[in-house]
């Protein structure tokens, strides 16, 4: 069976000096899971480093979670254009080369 | 090492308000932040001198020194301790910067110059015990053989050799992340992750497109018109290839599993593609000449 560390999410918030509604709203919208065992809340440590990029856009940004989002969006629609753009510049290159 | 005018790196003048240079300081740093151009190193360097300047400028104790002593920062230190001995207020030093830790991950990078004029490690950008250390970027150049089998090798890292395997079927432009190979962390923080982007050269004889291959290859009119076997040099060796009679210029066909290995799948591999281009036969003599005019005329 798989095995996956967890994190605490006091220690995380205590570490990052945030609070934890702000984990609570990053948990509703969808962008991480939390975990509730035996009274605590805990964090899959495989999401600590999107979380830690959520909370720097929101602490040293200053961008509320609907920008968040928003930015999130946009940044995954980069990648996925990006790659096509890749994509796309090598089958480029195949028919320059057979000109 | 050059004085650096941190108003200018800002964008505010010399009267700015703090309120002034938190906003150009927010506006700058949504613009270059990391988190926001991902794998933009000009991005990441522009982040840093912001962030640096604002480090400064927001701190007005820091902002009182910078202003102070301005080209003339080589000697600030001299001129502080001149200053203390003379108006006799001696002060905790340097001391009273230190916020107890030093900053977090790709924003450590603090020039010589501020180094020099505020001392290293006096950020309060992050004020926090552990740190997770700094993700290092690094990148790889292959050719189009050495991506097509796995392969280890040994990469040199800020002074450190990793031995890292390639899997075979790599992408020109793919990222892949070696955990805990990035910069150490700080107060007992885990080290940062290394990421290795991969570039792949350009082949003189395959054109690559995701698993598969394209090759163009010459064949001889006479093979074109009557068919027979070539044999094809590929990335796996040699392969006979039957050609069937009356072969067009141009035509092309696929070997299947003759391609690129499918990253991380063994055993399975895309497809080759070879396209015909035929060429016509030159030098003939007086009685090939004939035998061509009895063919058109027959």
């Amino acid at each position: 069976m798989e095995t996956e560390e967890l994190i605490k999410a006091d220690d995380f918030c205590t570490h990052y000096e945030v609070d934890y509604s702000l984990i609570e709203s990053l948990q509703d919208t969808g962008f991480i899971e939390v975990v509730f065992i035996e009274e605590t809340y805990y964090l899959h440590s495989s999401q600590l480093r999107l979380l830690e990029k959520l909370v720097r856009l929101h602490q040293e940004l200053g961008i509320n979670l609907a920008g968040i989002e928003a930015i999130t969006y946009l940044l995954e629609r980069h990648e996925a254009m990006q790659s096509e753009l890749r994509s796309l510049r090598n089958r480029l290159r195949l028919y320059e080369s057979n000109l | 090492m050059d004085y650096i005018d941190y108003y200018q790196i800002l964008g505010v003048d010399k009267n700015a308000t703090e309120k002034d240079i938190k906003n150009a300081y927010r506006k700058l740093a949504r613009k270059y932040h990391p988190d926001l151009n991902p794998n933009d190193d000009a991005a990441k360097q522009k982040f840093q001198q912001i962030n640096e300047a604002n480090e400064v400028l927001s701190d007005p104790e820091k902002r009182k020194k910078y202003d102070q002593y301005g080209k003339d920062w080589e000697h600030a230190e001299e001129f502080e301790k001149a200053r203390q001995a003379r108006s006799g207020q001696a002060r905790g030093g340097r001391g009273q910067w230190y916020s107890g830790a030093g900053p977090q991950g790709d924003f450590s990078d603090f020039s010589d110059f501020f180094e020099s004029m505020f001392g290293a490690g006096e950020s309060n950008y992050r004020s926090r015990g552990r740190f997770r250390g700094q993700d290092l970027s690094a990148s790889l150049q292959l050719s189009l053989e050495d991506s097509y089998k796995t392969h280890k090798q040994t990469l040199t890292v800020n002074g450190k050799n990793i031995r890292i395997t390639i899997p075979a079927g790599i992408e020109d432009g793919q990222t892949i992340k070696i955990a805990g190979h990035g910069g150490p962390g700080a107060n007992g923080g885990p080290a940062g992750d290394l990421y290795i982007t991969f570039s792949i050269a350009e082949h003189p004889r395959f054109k690559r497109s995701g698993n598969d291959l394209y090759l163009t290859t010459e064949l001889d009119l006479y093979t074109a018109v009557l068919g027979g076997e070539i044999v094809l040099d590929t990335l796996d060796g040699k392969v006979k290839l039957p050609v069937k009679s009356e072969t067009q210029n141009g035509t092309k066909v696929r070997l299947k599993g003759k391609g690129f290995p499918i990253y991380k799948k063994d055993g399975q591999f895309g497809d080759l593609y070879v396209t015909f281009d035929v060429k016509l036969p030159t030098n003939l003599t007086e009685r090939q000449k004939e035998l061509f005019r009895e063919l058109s005329q027959s």
